[in-house]
């Protein structure tokens, strides 16, 4: 590699996925000189997630991304399901406004989003140096964060912020001390297979038009671990797998791929993959603690976006990490470029940054949702509302003939008492989700 | 080859992912630290099925096909078991469909 710039540059962003090329974007445009470190060959090629961006986000960095993203399909389907072993009820919602810009949420392989939006900065002016690891952090005598060395000779890189946008296992932020708690509860993992499928048959299984897509959620796929799976349509492929909470997924001892291979086999699901073959399997964790589980997201010379701060929102409806990491990085990149243009780059001059996050929806949604990763991974949602709800359903559209249909109350009260569900619980949990979801 | 119930075995499955093998390895466990764990949290939670039992009750590793993930060092209760990193930049796991 040519020897970066020895004099240093304004910004050094560690990670290219969706986070620090939107904080390199912002810098640059800003007219701020910055380096994008990616550990993999390519931006995207160390990513896996589970399928859906949510683009609007994306209209800061140019107001007709739509014309030029490498989109799979764009999602006018998104069903929600609530499974048992043998039952479902799902709830499918369909609007063909999605279908056109600016669109809703789109299927997009990370290889291709990641190496796009990296694009981007890099057409505003960012350098990007990929297959090059950041292994730590530099500080000066006053110990604020001057830089980062890599795993280049004499691979130093001198910045006045350094902003850690490199993803859930942060070891920016952990080593900046910037964690209070990291365990494993506060993380589930993702397991993906990739199936390919004829495009013509992804359209008349799912119902979709050429350019339309599917999203799949399912709750209670997961057997007694917390979690849920997800389907979503690719263009020629469709992307299938679970999400597990990892201390559930350690204690059940229970193979990842064999969850998935539960979830692919579910009556419900099982129809949608006949004759599809492995493409790619994959693994990645999340964070899922939420709010409360967050870092310090600002020390002296640093940042902290995306995933590496734990922003990504899974609140059981939702799980959306991609377009929390963008708006991350746009306004940390906003923000470092105002620190340095002001000259005071210590935690105080880039206190801008939690500011503009608390005005948007990164941490607006995350302080609203702070209490919905607990209740979403609590055992009763887990295990006992999907078995109820089954019941009920299955209960109230079942033609019991000559037996007359009992009233939904009777049945109500019959699915609660099989699995367990008083009253009470019914109203802490109402209450409960009422407060979360206000 | 463990039988996968997907119907591809474990080897195929992980056939499917491209894997640019570093000279060294990034994650290094330490069998002494293994033995006296009676948990053995890694050998069921480890996506790309990397870490065995041997016969003898120790633990083997091998890193060449790995994730990168992280569940490894997180589901591990015995500190100092693993040690982990990165591989060298450029190497290890490449996704195209992740
Ligand atoms: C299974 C799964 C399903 C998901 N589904 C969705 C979904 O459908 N929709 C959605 O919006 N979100 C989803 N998410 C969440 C989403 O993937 C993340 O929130 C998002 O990728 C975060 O972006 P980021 O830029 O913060 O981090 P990342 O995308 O993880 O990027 C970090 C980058 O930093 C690089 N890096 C790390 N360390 C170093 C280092 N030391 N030196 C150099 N480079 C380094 C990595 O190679 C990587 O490119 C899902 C996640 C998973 C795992
Ligand atoms: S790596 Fe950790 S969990 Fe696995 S055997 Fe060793 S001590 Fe036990
Ligand atoms: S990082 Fe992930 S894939 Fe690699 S050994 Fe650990 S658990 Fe297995």
């Amino acid at each position: 590699m040519s020897p970066l710039s020895p004099a240093g540059f304004d910004a050094v962003v560690v990670g290219a996925g969706p986070a620090g090329s939107a904080a390199a974007f912002a810098l640059a445009k800003a007219g701020r000189s910055v380096v994008i470190v990616e550990r993999g060959p390519y931006p995207g090629s160390k990513n896996v997630y589970g399928g859906v961006v949510y683009g609007r986000i994306l209209d800061q960095i140019d107001p007709e991304w739509w014309q030029s993203v490498p989109v799979q399909r764009w999602v006018v389907r998104r069903s929600t399901m609530v499974l048992t072993s043998s039952q479902s009820v799902s709830v499918d919602v369909r609007s063909q406004a999605w279908g056109g810009p600016p669109h809703n949420g789109m299927t997009i392989y990370r290889a291709d989003f990641d190496s796009w939006l990296a694009g981007k900065a890099v057409a505003q002016g960012a350098r990007l140096v990929c297959s090059t690891v950041a292994t730590g952090l530099i500080r000066d005598a006053s110990g604020r964060v001057c830089g980062v060395s890599t795993d280049r000779p004499q691979g130093e890189l001198r910045a006045k912020v350094v902003i850690a946008a490199d993803g859930v296992n942060s070891f920016l932020a952990k080593s900046a001390g910037l964690y209070r708690d990291s365990s494993a509860s506060h993380f589930t993992l993702g397991v993906k297979e990739v199936l390919d499928m004829d495009p013509e048959v992804i359209e008349s299984r799912f119902g979709l038009g050429g350019r339309e897509g599917l999203d799949i959620e399912a709750l209670g796929a997961t057997g007694a671990i917390p979690g849920g799976g997800f389907l979503y349509t690719n263009h020629d492929s469709v992307s299938v797998g679970v999400v597990v909470a990892l201390d559930g997924l350690a204690a059940s001892r229970r193979r990842p791929e064999e969850l998935v291979a539960s979830f692919k086999a579910h009556p419900s699901i099982a129809p949608y993959l006949r004759n599809s073959t492995l493409r790619e399997y994959s693994a990645h964790l999340i964070p899922e603690g939420g709010y409360d589980t967050m870092p310090d997201l600002v020390a002296d010379g640093m940042l902290v976006a995306g995933d590496a701060a734990g922003m990504t929102l899974a609140s059981g409806l939702w799980l959306e990490g991609v377009n929390f990491a963008v708006g991350a990085g746009l306004a940390a990149g906003r923000a470092a470029a105002a620190a340095i243009e002001a000259g005071d780059t210590t935690a105080q001059g880039l206190a801008g940054y939690r500011r503009q996050l608390e005005a948007s929806f990164v941490l607006a949604d995350h302080m609203r949702l702070r209490r919905a990763p607990a209740l979403v991974l609590s055992d009763r949602v887990q295990g006992v509302y999907n078995k109820v709800l089954c019941d009920l359903a299955e209960q109230l559209f079942t033609v019991d003939n000559p037996a007359p249909k009992p009233g939904l109350l009777t049945l109500a009260r019959r699915s609660m008492a099989k699995h367990g569900l008083k009253f009470r619980h019914l109203a802490k949990d109402g209450l409960e989700a009422a407060r979360t979801f206000r | 080859m463990t039988a996968d119930p997907a119907g591809v075995s474990f080897g195929e499955r992980m056939a499917t992912v491209e894997f640019r093998v570093a000279g060294n390895a990034h994650i290094t466990v330490d069998a002494d630290v293994c033995a006296s764990c009676t948990t053995r949290e890694c050998v069921t939670a480890c996506p790309a099925n990397l870490f065995a039992e041997t016969a003898d009750g120790g633990i083997l590793f091998n890193y060449e096909q790995c994730f990168e993930c992280g569940t490894c060092y997180m589901v591990c209760n015995k500190e100092g078991a693993i040690s982990w990193s990165y591989p060298q930049g450029g190497y290890g796991v490449v996704f195209r469909r992740g």
